[in-house]
């Protein structure tokens, strides 16, 4: 599960993780009168007004008229995603900026050319900075254990810094029988050139960091760009964090953090029914059980000439009912051109998927070709069941046929 | 011959006398899996035979610990069923009463639990698969997990898998071509899990009767390129490959807790590309991993007759 940028920092708050005063905004209104009481009346000189969607890449991201498709300006300048406003009015310059901001398009290497509409910003206090950094915990798969990762490399994607210059990277693994120790602190430090106050700073943060991830059950917590202030202190610039969906039973409290707006509306439809859905691209709309099995299907479906619609696994309780909430919400993709199940009953019955089917296909419309295969558990009462049922199906027997028959709808 | 259980393995079920248990129980017995016992604390003494509408053909004694149902059954194997938040204990007391065998189908299983496991493992002798996985299937012997038995048969082709449904599709396909599997070992789709590919291959590769390896991958992880370095130093036997995930889009979680690409890393091409230059034949399309597997093995007994 991924959370915005504020939301992230009022969590590190908790740990006692430095980050910048700041404060969630949902109106140009809020955002100036914000500005004014909190921040420039409070001493602020610069204050920052950051764009909150779950993609990264939004201090270089462009936003655009929802509407035209113009790049939206305030006073002569390019509205960015993240916008530094200092001299003059600032509150009203808040104002003004937010106001161009909300509710229309974000553009950022990461959304790609559909965007994002901004819904929420932080308002936030600027920052005299010395140098940036960048700092995250993960787990390493191969070993089965945590890494920190530090960088001089600041601001950079860090996938181009493991790349370009790997000796920039410096790594940490904990380990769990002891945790993460001080002489790591230290070798991480001594591995940026950190000296003085800036070595004194960076030891208590990145312990306070690597507390947070644990405490908060993260799959993954990057500080990119994790600054030096020109006064030698550490501060999380920005934040980002991953949780481990398997751990999120722990914190319940972290269901409300969840902002379906950042979600494609099907996939939010799918998960009230613990339904396992992505929404891709693609013209052949597909229901598996199993998620491998579900990728295989998709990736025949490509041999065979077409593309994925979606990825859905509809797992192992399988029942009518299930069946046909994923048949209805798989057909809502208007891009569907033709539909293939794919089920092999183990724990799963196929006679009882087949009833899902009929059921479905008498609650949904359905104009396109739907091929069918079962097999395993029950295969043969199950397509008796497609067969007597007088409705129109494709049934394959076997995943070479179902191929097949995919290929002949795109021939 | 089979890698890690055969018919003489002793089982016991943790978290037997749950749901999931009880329906997993029944038919593992009804395959003729020896179960010795079943563990839920605070039921120990009593004698189990399932509950309306899922009876055991023979009613399995339940202890409250693994510790006591080990003395007294001498059991080496362990099947885990209980809910995610109980999993890592689970294991742990498994790895703890000397439990050779242990296998977690628990899905859910938080990563911070599994990182101290993982950690307990690697310094005992005990064998983990999964979390997260359908189990290990030696055909005609011993099935620990809940794939559907019927669809196995016993032979010489070894199996590993990091899904469920996928491995049944292939294995079916094996079958239906009248190839016989030595054993099938489903090691599940988690970040963390107890046996690797590299672990199933080295058994395969050392046990006798085994002649060819399946090895069906997905995307996220290195842990398919890992095991055909491996493959390439030290295994003669044919190994066939089939990675899952060519068309799923990078970030993104595909069902599996671990087949997500991520800065780039664990796609489809990259692991076939590293499979292929290892020399293991990577099949393009599910359709085709039977067929491929079988002319893998027509391939071996043509070179056995040139070398005759």
């Amino acid at each position: 599960m991924k959370i915005h940028e504020y939301q992230a920092k009022d969590l590190l708050r908790r740990y006692d993780v430095p980050v910048l005063k700041g404060k969630v905004v949902f109106s140009a209104e809020e955002a100036g009168r914000i500005a004014h009481e909190e921040f420039i009346s409070q001493g602020s000189k610069v204050i920052v007004v950051k764009s909150q969607i779950h993609a990264g890449g939004r201090g270089k991201g462009t936003i655009y008229d929802v509407n035209t498709g113009n790049e939206m300006q305030v006073e002569g300048k390019t509205v960015k995603g993240v916008n530094v406003l200092v001299g003059g009015n600032v509150a009203d310059k808040a104002f003004q900026y937010a106001g161009a901001m909300l509710g229309n398009k974000l553009i950022t290497i990461q959304t790609g050319e559909a965007g994002s509409i901004v819904r929420r910003m932080l308002i936030e206090d600027g920052c005299s900075i010395a140098k940036e950094y960048y700092a995250s915990i993960l787990l390493d798969r191969t070993c089965g254990k945590n890494i920190i990762m530090v960088s001089t490399e600041g601001g950079m994607e860090i996938e181009k810094v493991a790349e370009e210059t790997p000796e920039r990277i410096i790594k940490e693994h904990v380990d769990p029988k002891i945790g993460f120790q001080d002489f790591q602190a230290r070798r991480l430090a001594f591995g940026l050139g950190l000296s003085g106050d800036a070595f004194k700073s960076f030891i208590p943060f990145i312990k306070k960091l690597v507390n947070a991830y644990y405490e908060l059950d993260c799959s993954m917590l990057e500080i990119n760009p994790l600054v030096l202030t020109t006064d030698n202190k550490f501060v999380a610039l920005d934040a980002k964090i991953n949780f481990d969906d398997n751990a999120i039973y722990r914190h319940p409290e972290f269901i409300d953090l969840r902002d379906i707006d950042e979600e494609d509306p099907l996939e939010v439809e799918a998960s009230k029914f613990d339904l396992n859905y992505i929404k891709l691209d693609g013209n052949v709309g597909c229901m598996v059980n199993g998620a491998g099995l579900a990728m295989a299907t998709m990736d025949m479906i490509q041999n065979a000439g077409g593309s994925p619609a979606n990825f859905l696994d509809v797992g192992g309780g399988a029942n009518v009912e299930r069946i046909s909430n994923a048949f209805r919400i798989m057909m809502s993709d208007p891009n569907v051109k033709a539909v293939l199940i794919n089920i092999f009953g183990g724990i799963v019955r196929c006679d009882k998927v087949a009833d899902g089917i009929i059921t479905a296909l008498k609650n949904v419309k359905v104009d396109v070709p739907v091929i069918v295969r079962l097999d395993g558990t029950n295969a043969v009462e199950g397509l008796a069941t497609l067969k007597n049922s007088g409705m129109d199906f494709k049934v394959a027997a076997n995943f070479e046929e179902a191929a097949n028959l995919v290929a002949a709808v795109f021939a | 011959m089979s890698v890690l259980i055969n018919k003489k393995t002793k089982v016991l079920v943790q978290g037997i006398t749950g749901s999931e248990g009880t329906f997993h129980t029944a038919a593992m017995i009804d395959y003729g899996t020896n179960i010795v016992g079943g563990i839920t604390p605070g039921k120990g003494g009593t004698e189990y035979s399932g509950k309306p509408g899922v009876n055991f053909a023979r009613p399995i004694p339940v202890f409250n610990s693994v510790r006591d149902a080990v003395q007294a059954t001498k059991a080496d194997a362990s099947v885990i069923f209980v809910p995610p938040p109980f999993a890592a204990d689970a294991i742990l007391e498994a790895i703890d009463s000397g439990i050779k065998v242990i296998i977690c189908i628990t899905e859910g299983v938080p990563v911070k639990d599994m990182i101290n496991v993982y950690s307990k493992l690697k310094d005992s002798d005990s064998v983990l698969v999964g979390p997260n996985c359908p189990g290990v299937i030696t055909p005609g012997e011993c099935k620990i997990g809940i794939m559907p038995g019927f669809i196995h048969k016993a032979g010489k082709v070894g199996v590993v898998s990091r899904s469920g449904t996928l491995t049944y599709e292939a294995v079916k396909q094996l079958t239906d071509l009248k190839i016989g599997q030595s054993t099938c070992i489903g090691i599940g789709g988690d970040p963390i899990i107890g046996t690797q590919f590299i672990d199933a291959v080295k058994y395969f590769n050392e046990d006798p009767k085994t002649e060819a390896i399946l090895m069906i991958g997905e995307i996220g992880g290195t842990a398919e390129e890992t095991a055909a370095e491996y493959i390439k130093e030290f295994v003669t036997k044919p190994v066939i490959g089939f990675i899952a995930g060519k068309t799923a889009p990078p970030g993104r979680r595909m069902g599996h807790a671990g087949a997500i690409i991520s800065g780039g890393k664990g796609t489809a091409a990259d692991k076939a590309k590293a499979l292929e230059s290892c020399g293991i034949r990577v099949v393009e399309t599910p359709a085709m991993i039977g067929t491929a597997v079988k002319e893998a093995l027509d391939g071996l007994k043509k070179t056995t007759k040139k070398a005759k």
